[in-house]
């Protein structure tokens, strides 16, 4: 699903982000990314996206080439990931619908299409009811779950979430981490980077350890201890 | 996939439309600007038609009169004809034996008793005349030179007669046609400068203040296409509004200013053909209007948003 070979991405004035990672992930897996600020996490989740280009080596997910990948192709691939931001991204001045309505519109699906899908993804992360409501009005835990459903809503095959539980409490951090399990139960590949030792334990999924841009440790269970 | 596209240009238009309702005091100066420029542009057509009129009006009254002796045989006239016809600037000529002239001359002056009275006493001492009309009244030197020629000058009785003061007033009309139709084209274009850069500049402000809902929009997958047609709509109602406005002002000047602006010119100009002109043509402006807008509007937020909204 996931394939990084000998990726580097070096910055003229930061020096190097990552140094030749690479990373092999299965689809349908759940991996947890864990380092230190600063380690390359958030670098690596903007290569994938196509934010930026690395340096040097091959990224290819879900079959595409970054390669062979025009400027006129990164839309499309960006509507087959999802993201999930620390600070949520949501539209404040359009409600809970709109803002997971937009990911839809912008995929060009007709209203109906748009009408019929919104009331299931809104389900799955538990905020029926709240469709009418804007961002100001709901806590940090369900602003994210917005966020994870607007990623979700068109039903990508990777979710990529940076931080997502940073800004939570830890009530709210769980019921997050319990939206993004749901998720990779229904098939989707889920990238997940966070610093919450307590999660990364508890999950017992597989853990990638980035260091000063370098994979320092992978593992299929693994767990993490804050420095 | 035909679907897909309608219902995405739908959405770039509506998006723009809602962008444009929100943007508005901040689109103000821009569609101040655009007015000024469309009413300074639809002017310039409306002045150059004014004048075009009036030269076209004395133009067409020009004629050049070849008085000939009595003696001229025909021969010598038709020779003279062709001669003139030759030059390639004629566009009608017309010939007038004596007794045709004497006949006109009685008519223009039958309320003329004495004068009338005094030529039936002679036998008819005007002479017979060639009227030529020019084809290009600027220009008469060709048909001067075949008159002045000395065998020709030979035939002719009096002097010939050129409009002469007609044709000064012509030409100092043509040249401030002239004058005018280079001034417009560069207060036209200064303008239409001035607002791009005003249009320029608000869409990059409008683009400073929805930057987060902009790089959403990218990483959701939104195409640049997509991005951007909201903002060329944006621009390309400001344009339609601005023409609208313009052609408002436009409208009232031409009737309030009208009778001033004819006695400001002396007579010299038709004023009123400005306001029927303005009239004649008014669906047709609108369209010019609107459409000289959408196009400074569409091509201003195109080149501002084509630097700040590249796909990464």
């Amino acid at each position: 699903m996931i394939l990084l070979d000998r990726v580097s991405k070096t910055y003229n004035r930061r020096g190097t982000a990552l140094d030749r990672v690479s990373l092999h992930i299965e689809p349908k897996e759940f991996v947890i990314i864990v380092g230190q600020s600063g380690a390359g996490k958030t670098t690596l989740f903007r290569l994938l996206t196509r934010e930026e280009k690395p340096t040097s080596g091959k990224i290819v997910v879900g079959g595409i080439d970054y390669d062979k990948l025009s400027d006129k192709d990164i839309p499309m691939l960006r509507r087959k990931i999802g993201v999930v931001f620390q600070d949520f991204k949501l539209l404040p001045g359009k409600t809970v619908y709109e803002n997971v309505a937009f990911a839809l519109e912008i995929a060009g699906l007709s209203n109906s299409e748009i009408k019929h899908t919104i009331p299931k993804v809104l389900d799955l992360v538990g905020l029926k009811g709240k469709e009418n409501n804007y961002p100001m009005e709901l806590s940090g835990g369900e602003r994210q779950r917005v966020a994870i459903a607007r990623a979700v809503v068109r039903q990508p095959k990777i979710l990529i979430a940076d931080e997502p539980t940073g800004n939570l409490d830890p009530k709210h951090a769980w019921d997050v981490i319990k939206v993004l399990e749901k998720v990779n139960k229904f098939g989707t590949t889920v990238l997940l980077t966070t610093h919450n030792q307590e999660i990364v334990n508890a999950l017992r999924r597989r853990v990638v350890t980035i260091k000063d841009g370098k994979i320092v440790s992978d593992r299929a269970v693994g767990s993490y201890k804050n420095a | 996939m035909k679907e897909h596209k309608f219902i995405t240009i739908e959405r770039i238009i509506k998006n723009g439309i809602v962008n444009f309702g929100r943007n508005i005091w901040l689109a103000l100066a821009a569609i101040a600007m655009m007015g000024i420029t469309l009413t300074i542009l639809l002017f310039a057509v409306v002045a150059n038609a004014t004048f075009s009129h009036t030269v076209d009006q004395l133009t067409s009254h020009i004629d050049v009169s070849v008085y000939l002796n009595d003696n001229v045989t025909t021969g010598q006239r038709q020779n003279l004809i062709s001669q003139l016809n030759a030059t390639g600037n004629v566009k009608h000529i017309e010939y007038q034996d004596k007794s045709t002239v004497l006949k006109l001359y009685e008519q223009a002056n039958q309320n003329n008793t004495d004068l009338l009275t005094a030529i039936s006493e002679t036998s008819n001492p005007l002479p017979a005349k060639i009227i030529i009309t020019p084809q290009n009244p600027d220009n008469l030197d060709n048909i001067k030179a075949v008159l002045d020629k000395k065998s020709n000058a030979a035939l002719q009785s009096d002097p010939t007669s050129y409009s002469g003061d007609r044709k000064a007033a012509i030409d100092k009309i043509t040249s401030a046609t002239h004058f005018f139709e280079e001034a417009g084209i560069i207060g036209i274009a200064v303008f239409v400068l001035i607002s791009m850069l005003i249009i320029f500049n608000t869409i990059r402000m409008t683009i400073f203040n929805r930057r987060d809902e902009l790089v959403i929009m990218r990483l959701l997958g939104a195409s640049p296409g997509y991005i951007r047609g909201p903002f060329i709509v944006e621009t390309m109602a400001y344009g339609a509004v601005a023409a609208a406005i313009s052609l408002v002002v436009c409208a009232a000047l031409f009737a309030v200013a009208s009778q001033t602006l004819q006695a400001s010119s002396l007579g010299l100009l038709d004023i009123s053909y400005s306001g029927h002109f303005f009239r004649e043509h008014l669906w047709l402006i609108l369209l010019g209007q609107i459409a000289a807008g959408i196009i400074i509007g569409a091509a201003s937020s195109a080149f501002a948003t084509r630097r700040y909204l590249r796909s990464k």
